[in-house]
């Protein structure tokens, strides 16, 4: 029972150890991140301007640009999480710590799961940001607005962002050159599928069915009825969550694993440059 | 560099009566695209080729080698950082290929590149590495400007990003990673490969320090003959994927009945040993 004890304390170590990197890397690239902010946000507000531009009456049009910040405020949100985990790999290659990283004795589900956790963090307070200034810049009215369901919401279908996103973060680890595209390209297809800025019922019947295993899609509906109705966390939009959490992560953690394998056989864990 | 003792838990927990490196019959090929006519096709290339040799506790062994002679492709292997096509390395009894991380937590490395994250400063690369090691921000606290002490870098730079240190300052750091683990097996790999004289004897001095107090196995992978002849206490040639001889150096010299290593190496392989420039062993291992 010690051993296990000192094992587990030794792994949270590890993940704790990931966060702390990306809290120093953060701080040294502040401006950086500053910069992406404001992109970020006048990205979000040509999207969010489409609603005044439809003529809707004030209450239609109030309702249609919720809908589309929500939407835009999830991309950016999911763009984060698969940006950190995809880029696990490219980063550590590009500073070149890779082998001293894959080298050492963590386990990769804290390794990775180290990524998502500040990932989330991250990506949530980003994303607050960023409705906040965009609703206030916009001028929308959210009177009913369930903020703190829409928050967890976003944060139970975080579990099953990071799982797909451990997915995508072993094409780096295969692919040195085009792992880290091929990884947006994964976030950009889940989005189009999930309904990001229109109702998955416009979609042809197969994008629909594909949408029913995508968590952008629960997210997406369950944070528009908190934020526009007030509605609470519903089940309905909460089991799917959970459900698809419980196989994305296993199989995210097992399909990296076998990439780091082919790595290690191929000899494509090391540094670029 | 001053000295003072680093804690060696994990020294402790490894059995003395064991091999610290028991290499047999070590095999690793990559696999190679060629542009031919017009056509890629792909070749296998040998890095390794039946590698075999062993390390006690302790000793401190030097391969030499020219580029692309395998000696990284030895150094990855024995870091669990490859999969061997055939053959077995065992570290302190420990298959290097199945029980990867028990290896793990005994070894630690040294690679010609210091590798860190560039934006962040010495202290927050040595905190960042140690966690990966169990060791939590009590434990850091003091022992890494303790570390940081030890191999000469001066206390006013800790948190400057490492991007503005000197490429000798850079690998003080990369010596001082290494050792926060308290590894039984350290290896070095072109560990003074471009530094300046004065760095270069720094670093060669530390590693003779680290053996005496640390209690460290060391191996070391170098294309300096002076540099092997002084830090180890046997020499081993490795060429083309083939470890030629493993021996003290006195022995080598008067197996070839020569006066240098680099005698004995052009008797033992035909050719002049030069350092081929701007071609990265594994590079040229890999990609061609």
């Amino acid at each position: 029972m010690t051993a296990i004890a000192a094992t587990l304390r030794s792994e949270l170590i590890g993940l704790g150890g990931i966060v702390e990197r990306n809290v120093y890397l953060t701080k040294r690239y502040f401006l950086w991140d500053l910069a992406f902010m404001v992109w970020t946000i006048a990205n979000t507000l040509t999207i969010v301007f489409i609603a005044r531009a439809v003529h809707l009456p004030q209450a239609q049009e109030n309702i249609l640009a919720t809908e589309l910040l929500v939407g835009a405020v999830i991309w950016a949100f999911l763009g984060i999480i698969f940006e950190f985990l995809t880029e696990t790999v490219a980063w550590e290659r590009w500073e070149g710590t890779i082998e001293y990283t894959f080298m050492a004795p963590l386990s990769r589900s804290m390794h990775l799961g180290g990524m998502g956790v500040f990932a989330v963090l991250y990506g949530l307070i980003r994303a607050t940001i960023l409705f906040f200034v965009v609703a206030a810049f916009i001028g929308i009215h959210m009177p009913d607005a369930n903020f703190g369901a829409a928050l967890a919401l976003l944060g139970i279908a975080s579990f099953s962002f990071i799982g797909i996103g451990m997915m995508t973060s072993v094409l780096p680890l295969i692919s040195p050159e085009k792992g880290a595209q091929l990884g947006f390209v994964m976030q950009g297809m889940m989005l189009v599928v999930s309904g990001v800025y229109y109702p998955v019922s416009v979609m042809p019947h197969w994008m629909q069915a594909i949408a029913k295993v995508s968590p952008a899609t629960y997210a997406l509906r369950g944070d528009r009825a908190s934020i526009v109705r007030g509605a609470g966390l519903a089940w309905a939009d909460v089991w799917p969550l959970l459900i698809i959490a419980v196989v994305a992560i296993p199989l995210g953690l097992a399909i990296f694993k076998r990439g780091e394998r082919y790595a290690k056989k191929h000899g494509k864990l090391k540094r670029s440059g | 560099m001053s000295s003072g003792a680093v804690s060696t838990s994990v020294s402790t927990s490894v059995p003395s009566d064991v091999l610290a490196v028991e290499v047999t019959d070590l095999r690793k090929e990559f696999r190679r695209r060629d542009r031919r006519a017009g056509r890629f096709v792909r070749r296998r290339m040998p890095a390794l080729n039946g590698v075999s040799f062993t390390m006690k506790r302790g000793e401190c062994v030097a391969i030499l080698g020219q580029n692309g002679s395998g000696k990284s492709t030895l150094v990855r292997l024995l870091s669990t950082l490859l999969i061997h096509d055939g053959g077995e390395a065992r570290i302190f009894g420990h298959d290097a290929f199945h029980e990867t991380r028990a290896v793990q937590r005994l070894v630690n490395r040294v690679s010609v590149e210091a590798s860190f994250f560039k934006k962040m400063s010495a202290a927050e690369n040595l905190s960042y590495a140690a966690r990966f090691y169990g060791l939590g921000p009590a434990q850091t606290r003091d022992k890494i400007p303790e570390i940081l002490g030890r191999v000469g870098f001066p206390a006013d730079r800790r948190g400057e990003s490492m991007e503005n240190l000197s490429r000798g300052m850079q690998q003080k750091v990369a010596l001082a990673r290494a050792l926060l683990t308290s590894p039984v097996l350290l290896l070095l790999d072109e560990p003074t490969t471009g530094l300046d004289p004065r760095s270069k004897l720094e670093v060669q001095e530390f590693i003779k320090e680290v053996r005496i107090e640390h209690d460290a196995t060391i191996l070391l992978c170098t294309h300096d003959m002076l540099e092997a002849e002084s830090l180890a206490d046997r020499v081993g040639l490795l060429d083309r994927g083939e470890l030629l001889f493993l021996e003290p150096v006195d022995a080598v010299k008067k197996r070839y009945g020569v006066d240098t290593l680099e005698q004995a190496f052009f008797a033992a392989t035909g050719r002049e040993f030069e350092a081929e420039a701007d071609e990265d062993d594994e590079i040229r291992e890999v990609f061609g």
